[in-house]
């Protein structure tokens, strides 16, 4: 029986080229770019209710999304922004979905937490806790259903990694072989709870050991890393070996949500990991010193995105209001 | 036309159902092996084969979770739930993740689930187990909610409800299980959703009843009969939406209406229907509504206290009786 264990790694993790770097390097920073902008925008008041934002966590989805192809479905919580942006949405409609209006992803109905995308296999933007474990299962019971070798990728945090139904998915995942991997981004924090204050055990790649999952641990902070283990993870399931585990040890700089102070932790600690961890500059000081790229690409690459992401801002302030007679519609499927 | 227990008739529906439509497949505690915890699923392990008649273990929340996922990407499935007293762990998916996604996607995903099993109270099992949640779904935008009487539409509403494109919950009665009718015969009979059915046609007073309420209206409009009044029953086949036309033509016809259920009274259907009549047929009532409905206790055990609590044949015709103002 397969039992949970850290990866060792003899031969260390290949480095990536350059290409795969620059394509890490741009993709994690439109994701900051676009949560920095989100960030701005909810202090002006132009977002409303709740807004979780990825800032600190880009490489977790960005590594993981790169090593799935077509068809592999995708399921979240609600912080789940970057994962839109990484199915392929557009991030004029994703910034307007923020705004609650016509031109967003939802019609505006569903906000921050809620965004989907069928054509991207994306399925949400789930906003109770543990939730999005259950129906990922369910999208590789689909998978396991239609006798394809396509995976289902369910990310959750160190917090919904207590819920009860965790648990219970890990449980039918394996009974059924069902090509699940389930992501748990370990922050650390479970909104304002430490890890230390709500976990008993808090090796969480041993989290399926009860029912012989096999665990992955890997660094969240660096993109290169998280790619490799995603692919073992990937290769794993479509070998028709079950699902998986995959511990992502990442952090955020932002509080859990937008009215979040941050009160419980330092602000040394955070300083710390953006200044020693932090998955963007790893990325950028690869690239420099490789010399696969400079300073002033990487600035214009930097420049080409925030236009990007001010065109979204832009759209999302202009594009109007859904109309009154939206407020019925998507009840029902007629 | 012919005669099937409901049982028979639920798995007639999710067999015809299962063949037309390879998409469509049943899970649930017990529903393989063991043939079904009541044996609704009789005879579909060995039609459809393990792939598509799934045994889970106990699990109501991850697998409610599991099929409403496997929904989400375009399968059919219909979940068993052993009694929908044990949905209770799993209301969380039937209302968050099945009936709101399609609303919080702007259309862009669909759920098209069936959420299936007795509801209400069976014989002597006491308060945990004996809960009817007709009220509790049909206040759900987003959900459809179905409760059957008879043979013929368990079968043909099971049917419609697993070809719907949105989630379904769909409320059985185990003390109905083993009751036969007539159904008519063939793959291709349904009943549409969201219609209600006159069930006896009458004059004086309207009776509204759904599941196994119905059967004790009809017993009472026969005892109401001997007394010189006559009754019309409406049996509300579904719960949402909610055919008021059906019920509204039918008060400005009787001027009256009693309406039964099984459920605790406060919030319940009588008191949705009694607001409806209130609003929409103000002018046409005789008499206030009256609520027959289940007393507002946890289900007793003792058979005497239960008897008690439930609603009984003769507080339908007491109550037919108060609004025609016959003593």
């Amino acid at each position: 029986m397969a039992i949970a264990k850290k990866k060792d790694r003899p031969g260390g993790i290949p480095e990536a080229s350059g290409a795969e770097l620059l394509n890490y390097y741009r993709k994690m920073l439109l994701l900051r770019r676009f949560e920095e902008k989100a960030g701005q925008m909810y202090g002006m008041g132009l977002i409303g209710g709740f807004c979780h934002l990825y800032i600190g966590q880009e490489a977790v989805a960005t590594g993981i999304q790169s090593a799935l192809g077509p068809g592999d479905a995708v399921i979240t919580g609600y912080r789940c922004h970057a994962h839109m942006l990484l199915a392929g949405s557009d991030p004029k409609a994703i910034m307007a979905e923020l705004t609650g209006r016509a031109g967003g992803v939802s019609k505006g109905k569903g906000g921050s937490m809620h965004m989907f995308n069928r054509a991207g296999n994306f399925y949400g933007g789930h906003g109770i806790v543990g939730a999005q474990v259950a129906l990922g299962a369910g999208l590789a019971f689909a998978h396991w259903y239609r006798g394809n070798d396509r995976v289902s990728v369910s990310y959750f945090g160190d917090g919904a990694s207590n819920q009860g139904q965790v648990f219970e998915s890990f449980n039918m995942a394996a009974l059924w072989k069902l090509p699940a991997i389930f992501v748990i981004e370990n922050n650390q924090y479970a909104m304002g709870t430490s890890q230390q204050r709500s976990t008993a055990v808090r090796d969480l790649y041993r989290r399926g050991e009860a029912f012989g999952l096999e665990g992955l641990q890997v660094d969240g902070m660096d993109v290169v890393a998280v790619k490799a283990t995603a692919d073992e993870a990937v290769a794993h399931c479509r070998a028709g070996q079950g699902p998986i585990v995959l511990e992502v040890l990442t952090y955020r700089y932002r509080g859990h949500s937008m009215s979040d102070p941050a009160k419980y932790r330092s602000k040394e600690e955070v300083a710390r990991v953006r200044a020693e961890r932090d998955p963007i500059e790893r990325v950028r000081d690869r690239l420099i010193e490789a010399k696969h790229s400079d300073d002033e690409a990487l600035k214009e690459i930097d420049k080409e995105l925030k236009g990007i992401i001010n065109d979204a801002a832009e759209f999302a302030q202009s594009s109007p209001e859904p109309e009154a007679s939206e407020l019925y519609t998507d009840v029902y499927v007629a | 036309m012919v005669a099937l227990t409901v049982r028979e008739a639920l798995r007639d529906a999710m067999a015809e159902e299962m063949r037309a439509d390879p998409d469509v497949f049943l899970m649930g505690e017990e529903v393989a092996e063991y043939q079904g915890a009541y044996k609704v699923s009789q005879g579909l392990l060995q039609e459809f084969g393990a792939k598509r008649v799934i045994d889970t273990p106990i699990t109501e929340m991850g697998f409610a979770g599991v099929g409403t996922g496997a929904a989400m990407m375009g399968l059919k499935p219909i979940v068993e739930f052993m009694t929908f007293n044990f949905a209770m762990q799993a209301i969380d998916h039937i209302l968050n993740s099945a009936a709101k996604t399609l609303y919080m996607s702007g259309g862009e995903i669909k759920c098209p689930i069936v959420f299936r099993g007795p509801n209400g109270a069976a014989a002597r099992v006491a308060a945990q187990h004996s809960q009817c949640y007709a009220s509790w779904y049909g206040h759900v935008p987003g959900l459809k909610v179905i409760a059957p009487w008879s043979a013929a539409d368990a079968k043909g509403l099971l049917k419609s409800a697993i070809r719907d494109p949105n989630p379904v919950v769909f409320l059985e009665n185990e003390l109905l299980y083993g009751q036969s009718s007539d159904v008519p015969d063939g793959p291709d009979f349904t009943v549409p959703i969201g219609k209600a059915n006159i069930v006896r046609q009458g004059r004086d007073v309207t009776i509204t009843a759904f599941s196994i309420m119905v059967s004790k209206a009809m017993q009472a409009a026969e005892k109401l009969a001997a007394m010189g009044i006559d009754a019309e029953i409406v049996d509300l086949r579904t719960i949402r939406p909610l055919d008021g036309e059906t019920v509204l033509a039918s008060v400005k016809k009787t001027n009256r209406l009693v309406t039964c259920e099984e459920g605790w009274p406060f919030a319940g259907i009588g008191a949705e229907l009694s607001a409806l009549v209130m609003e929409r047929a103000f002018d046409h009532l005789d008499a206030p509504v009256m609520r027959v409905a289940g007393k507002d206790v946890p289900l007793p055990y003792a058979a005497n206290l239960e008897k008690m609590a439930l609603p009984q044949v003769d507080d339908i015709i007491a109550a037919a009786k108060a609004v025609c103002y016959k003593t």
